[in-house]
């Protein structure tokens, strides 16, 4: 367990340092003088130099690099051009508004998903089956984009029984966390399926229903049990496709997370809360897939033995 | 399924490809006192804020996305091809250099990366498929890359190996082509995936500029007038629906066929 929790932890830091690397890059990626770009075409060369020395661009590429770095470590992701605010606190301030949101997504997925599986894999072959199928995977073809607003359009607008946009109560989040959860419902209810005919197949079951069990029990105490392991890992790594996510669906419904902030400051031009916004994500994804991992070697011993 | 999807593909092909033959009117062309102005029998799908037709917008859009996905899926595929057999059949340092950009390319959520090299780099329709494709070829590099450590061992591999034939050779004759079947099917996965994606940086503001008809920009657009005029969201948003659909249906579909141990990890 040590050498495989030792071996984990070293790639994720490969991983973290590769992911500081690019987010450091972007800046440089920028076409011609990122300070002019910055500012803008009509900003005087004064301007532009004050800029350029204070994000350190006139230093050596090397040097940038290390300081950037160091300020990682120190929690220090410089600040924003607009505000002239800490972008660390810009990001804090708005990082609970997008846990939330995702976490009612997953929360919506879970309780779609698992009962259209479940359901799926009992009634395999019949109409029951194709009908959850076809609609796991139109789920996951429809974007978040599109569903947002026709979910707003009926049950805000012509229902009026939600609010639109917005953050406050629990009424804002019904739509957000819907449109948000859809896409991932459909990917769990189709793992949570294939999951489930695997365990199906078990002789343990034929053990269960031979001793008495009705299948109802059979399949729920017994095989449901077992088929959440891939499920749950499903969970994990879905994290991140459900943080990006946010930023459509923050976009859509004027939520203040962190994804609609990415956006706002990519039309700003505000590079540094840019590169803070995307390296939160990247980390707390990378964190997330982490804990999974840990989690999936605790639940299945074979995986750390590998 | 795989008969719908491939029918849906179909038919936007030939709705791409024939759209400004059969389009009814010039997607540019504004006819502004009609603006905003729902479905008639004119104008089947109404008409946009600045009154141009969106059935003619839809047909033209589809081509934007049948282009951006093959592009990208073409790229993608090739370079994650090269890259994976490269990794699997040398192994060693080679491999460890390539795993280890796969997991670090990987670490980030893919439409995530785009987001961020489209801000740096500009909203256009080149920088999308660019970044669409840093992010694409790793899928197909990770694939890959698990068939030829597989592949290497087989005994026509050790053959043609045996009789001298070149590694260039042994790859591209012998160990790539029994990556295919499984290429193929996450290509037309990965059709729908591009096809979504570019209308995602199109919808935040960041993909094809207007007055380029896109389905993304267009729902980017009809945002602002979902009160007044649904409509702008509706078609150009059932469009993307169907075509992605479509691909998805028949990527499940060519699964059963060609790659039926991946249905079990499903």
């Amino acid at each position: 367990m040590l050498r495989f929790l030792a071996r984990r932890l070293a790639l994720t830091f490969l991983v973290l340092l590769g992911v500081a690397t690019l987010v450091f890059s972007l800046i440089h990626l920028i076409p011609g003088d990122p300070a002019q770009a910055m500012l803008g075409e009509a900003a005087s060369p004064q301007d532009v130099e004050e800029l350029r020395q204070k994000l350190g661009l006139d230093r050596p590429l090397v040097e940038q690099y290390g300081h950037f770095v160091g300020g990682l470590l120190r929690g220090d992701l410089g600040t924003s051009l607009r505000t002239g605010l800490p972008v660390t606190a810009q990001i804090l301030e708005r990082m609970p508004a997008t846990l939330e949101l995702a976490a009612a997504a997953m929360f919506v997925a879970v309780m779609i998903a698992i009962p259209l599986g479940i359901a799926a894999a009992v009634r395999r072959g019949t109409a029951v089956d194709h009908t959850a199928m076809v609609l796991a995977l139109s789920g996951v073809s429809i974007p978040n984009f599109w569903l947002g607003p026709l979910l707003a359009i009926i049950f805000a607008v012509e229902l009026g029984w939600l609010p639109v946009s917005g953050r406050g109560t629990w009424a804002h989040l019904v739509l957000p966390a819907l449109s948000l959860g859809a896409a991932l419902a459909a990917i769990l209810a189709r793992m949570m399926r294939a999951s489930l005919l695997e365990e199906l197949r078990e002789l343990y079951m034929l053990a269960a229903r031979a001793r008495g069990a009705s299948r109802a029990r059979a399949v729920l105490r017994h095989a449901f049990r077992n088929s959440l392991i891939p499920v749950v890992t499903i969970i994990g790594l879905q994290f991140g496709a459900v943080l990006t996510g946010a930023v459509i669906t923050e976009t859509v419904f004027a939520w203040p997370g962190i994804g609609r902030l990415l956006i706002q400051s990519i039309g700003f031009r505000d590079y540094p809360l840019v590169q803070g916004c995307i390296l939160l994500i990247a980390v707390t994804y990378v964190a997330v897939n982490l804990l999974t991992d840990l989690l999936y070697g605790v639940l299945d011993p074979r995986i750390r033995f590998e | 399924m795989t008969r719908t999807g491939a029918a849906i593909v179909l038919v936007v092909v030939i709705a791409a490809l024939f759209g400004p033959v059969v389009a009814p009117f010039d997607p540019a062309t504004q006819e502004l006192a009609l603006r905003l102005e729902g479905p008639t029998g004119l104008h089947w799908f109404g008409l946009d804020e600045l009154g141009r037709d969106i059935f003619t917008r839809v047909l033209y859009g589809a081509r934007i996305s049948l282009l951006v996905g093959i592009v990208v899926v073409g790229v993608s595929a090739t370079a994650g091809i090269a890259m994976g057999a490269i990794a699997g059949y040398f192994g060693g340092r080679v491999d460890e250099t390539i795993s280890r950009v796969i997991d670090i390319l990987l670490a980030f959520p893919g439409l995530l990366l785009a987001i961020a090299v489209v801000a740096v780099l500009g909203p256009s329709l080149t920088n999308v498929v660019f970044a669409l494709t840093l992010i694409g070829w790793v899928g197909y590099a990770r694939l890959v890359r698990g068939q030829v450590l597989r592949a290497r061992e087989f005994e026509f591999v050790q053959a043609a190996r045996a009789l001298g034939a070149t590694t260039p050779r042994i790859l591209l004759r012998h160990v790539i082509p029994t990556t295919l079947p499984a290429v193929t099917v996450q290509a037309t996965l990965g059709m729908g995936a591009a096809i979504l994606n570019e209308a995602s940086l199109s919808f935040l503001g960041l993909g094809v500029q207007p007055p380029t008809p896109s389905w993304g920009t267009m729902l980017n657009y009809g945002r602002g007038h979902l009160l007044d005029a649904p409509h702008l969201t509706i078609f150009p948003g059932v469009a993307i629906a169907i075509l992605v659909l479509g691909f998805n249906f028949l990527g499940d579909g060519l699964r059963d066929v060609l790659d039926p141990a991946a249905k079990r990890r499903v």
